[in-house]
């Protein structure tokens, strides 16, 4: 489990989370919503400590890291360890194969034989249906492949959390469906998944919970079923907005 | 070993034996070309030989000394340490650079082979800095080849894309592992061009060596040159020799920077 408690980060003069607070449980899917700008990107990468929000605490199952106090290296690496970050641009290593981008983190950082991560790297590949590119270089792949990849990556670390900062906005609609096919088969497995996302078909498919934000502050934090039900004259404008219906 | 400063430039090549009165006569009985030819056949051997045992020597051990103080420098200067001693070592390595780039290579060379002499540091150096010639060089040409050097590595270094180091970060890598096994292997594809372009400028800079006394390849053709009265000759077959190993090298760079892009698409 994973929770928040009062989560700020400013830019400059800037308040870009202000006092974030929410649960993200195991085995379930989150998705975050909210507008351009709203801080979505900045929370997703404070989970993983690619940017340190200067207060609020941080609950990581039973051990609790107090942004106010400032963390240790080791306290950002053991964190890192059990949160996986897919990037919008993918960022796969492309001075390495397919294959070595997924044994990297395994064998560098979990300590891994090599024979046993290179066995796990090809079922992943199998998984998110690129069993034949190991030994591509990201160079030779489709935006979609090159984004199955990265999360084929983020899985060989065996993380509680994967974080998805709109892991599909660089693709085509047709790559898309390839990637978003595959985030759903892992929601159907129970992986955990924290999604932010535009595409809110695949939002209303895939989430258990949702989480809308605007201005850095949580505006609806509870169930999907909910969340498109809602009367919250925001949300429902955002919604329409989104889906273009009802305009 | 060591010559007395006063003897620089006064040339003795009492070790060659050029044949300059045969050469002569032939010359003016056989007509230019043959005496051109054989002008350029009698010098060869002895550049290549000097070209072997020193140009080439020195360049090699002075740009492998010059690429780990570079590397060791561009770390350093990147390095977002802050405690006291890095802020120093920093500064110390800033200062480095600046000296070696902002001074003439052939000054400095004249600074730690001639003036260290006068460097008298009691305790430790109490008679003065008093160095080999070619322990001089290759000193010198090492710090100022690493000086450029570590320019362009901390350019390529700071050339990688921010999310290579993010992507390294989120599968737990700390900040050294991440440069030494994702961001150095891709910077170092990007600075290949420029170091090879250092490499290139340090094996014609090693001419400068003549100036300390090393019997490089350019002092061997300034010595056959005051004998044999025929500094037009040596000195292109000279500036020939030295484009011929630039020419190799650059040749080189290209084989290095095909299976160093191997990853790279093939649009290019
Ligand atoms: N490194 C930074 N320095 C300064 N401002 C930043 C930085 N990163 C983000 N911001 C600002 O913080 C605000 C929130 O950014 P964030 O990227 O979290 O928004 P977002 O909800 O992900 O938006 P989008 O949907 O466009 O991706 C924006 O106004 C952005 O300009
Ligand atoms: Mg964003």
């Amino acid at each position: 489990m994973l929770k928040l408690e009062n989560l700020s980060k400013t830019f400059g003069e800037h308040r870009v989370l202000d006092g974030i607070s929410t649960v993200f449980p195991e085995h379930e899917t989150t998705v975050v919503l909210g507008p351009s700008g709203s801080g979505k990107s900045t929370l997703l990468r404070s989970l993983n400590l690619l940017e340190r929000p200067e207060a609020g605490r941080y609950h990581f199952d039973d051990e609790l890291f107090d942004f106010g106090k400032g963390l240790s290296n080791k306290e950002i690496l053991s964190i890192r360890k059990r949160t996986e970050m897919v990037f919008q641009e993918y960022n796969l290593f492309p001075h390495l194969t397919v294959l070595k981008n997924i044994i990297e983190g395994p064998t560098q950082v979990l300590h891994e034989a090599k024979d046993t991560a290179q066995k796990r790297a090809q079922e992943l590949l199998v998984k998110v249906g690129l069993g034949d590119k190991a030994d591509a270089y990201p160079s030779q792949l489709s935006g979609g492949q090159a984004q199955r990849v990265a999360i084929a990556r983020a899985l060989a670390m065996q993380p509680k959390y994967i974080l998805l900062d709109e892991p599909t906005s660089a693709l085509d609609p047709e790559l898309e469906l390839e990637v978003l096919k595959v985030l759903r088969q892992l929601a159907q497995e129970k992986q955990t998944l924290i999604i932010v996302t535009h595409n809110m078909a695949f939002a209303r498919e895939v989430a258990a919970r949702v989480l809308f934000i605007e201005n850095g502050q949580i505006l609806f934090d509870g169930p999907k079923a909910e969340f498109f039900n809602t009367k919250k004259q925001r949300i429902v404008d955002f919604i329409s907005a989104m889906t273009f219906e009802n305009i | 070993m060591q010559k007395e400063p006063v003897l620089l430039f006064t040339r003795s090549a009492g070790s060659l034996h050029f044949p300059t009165g045969s050469l002569r006569k032939k010359f003016s009985q056989k007509g230019c070309e043959a005496g051109m030819w054989k002008i350029v056949t009698d010098a060869l051997p002895q550049l290549i030989v000097a070209g072997l045992q020193y140009t080439i020597p020195i360049a090699i051990i002075s740009f492998i000394f010059g690429l780990g103080l570079a590397l060791l420098t561009a770390l350093v200067r990147i390095s977002r340490k802050k405690s006291i001693f890095f802020m120093v070592l920093k500064a110390f390595f800033r200062f480095y650079v600046w000296l070696f780039r902002s001074t003439p290579l052939l000054v400095q060379l004249f600074i730690v082979y001639f003036g260290l002499p006068y460097l008298k540091i009691s305790g430790i150096a109490p008679d003065g800095i008093k160095l080999t010639p070619l322990v001089a060089g290759i000193l010198t040409f090492s710090l100022n080849t690493g000086a450029y050097c570590s320019e362009t590595m901390r350019a390529a270094i700071l050339s990688i894309p921010k999310g290579q180091w993010e992507a390294a970060y989120s599968i737990g890598m700390t900040r050294t592992l991440a440069l030494r096994r994702i961001i150095l292997p891709q910077a170092l594809r990007v600075s290949l061009p420029p170091l090879a372009n250092s490499f290139i400028s340090l094996v014609k800079d090693t001419s400068l060596a003549a100036s300390i006394t090393i019997v490089e390849m350019f002092e061997v053709s300034q010595q056959i040159a005051a004998q044999n009265f025929q500094p037009l000759v040596m000195y292109c077959l000279v500036a020939a020799l030295y484009a011929v190993a630039c020419t190799l090298l650059s040749w080189l760079q290209g084989y290095l920077e095909k299976i160093t892009s191997r990853y790279v698409s093939n649009i290019n």
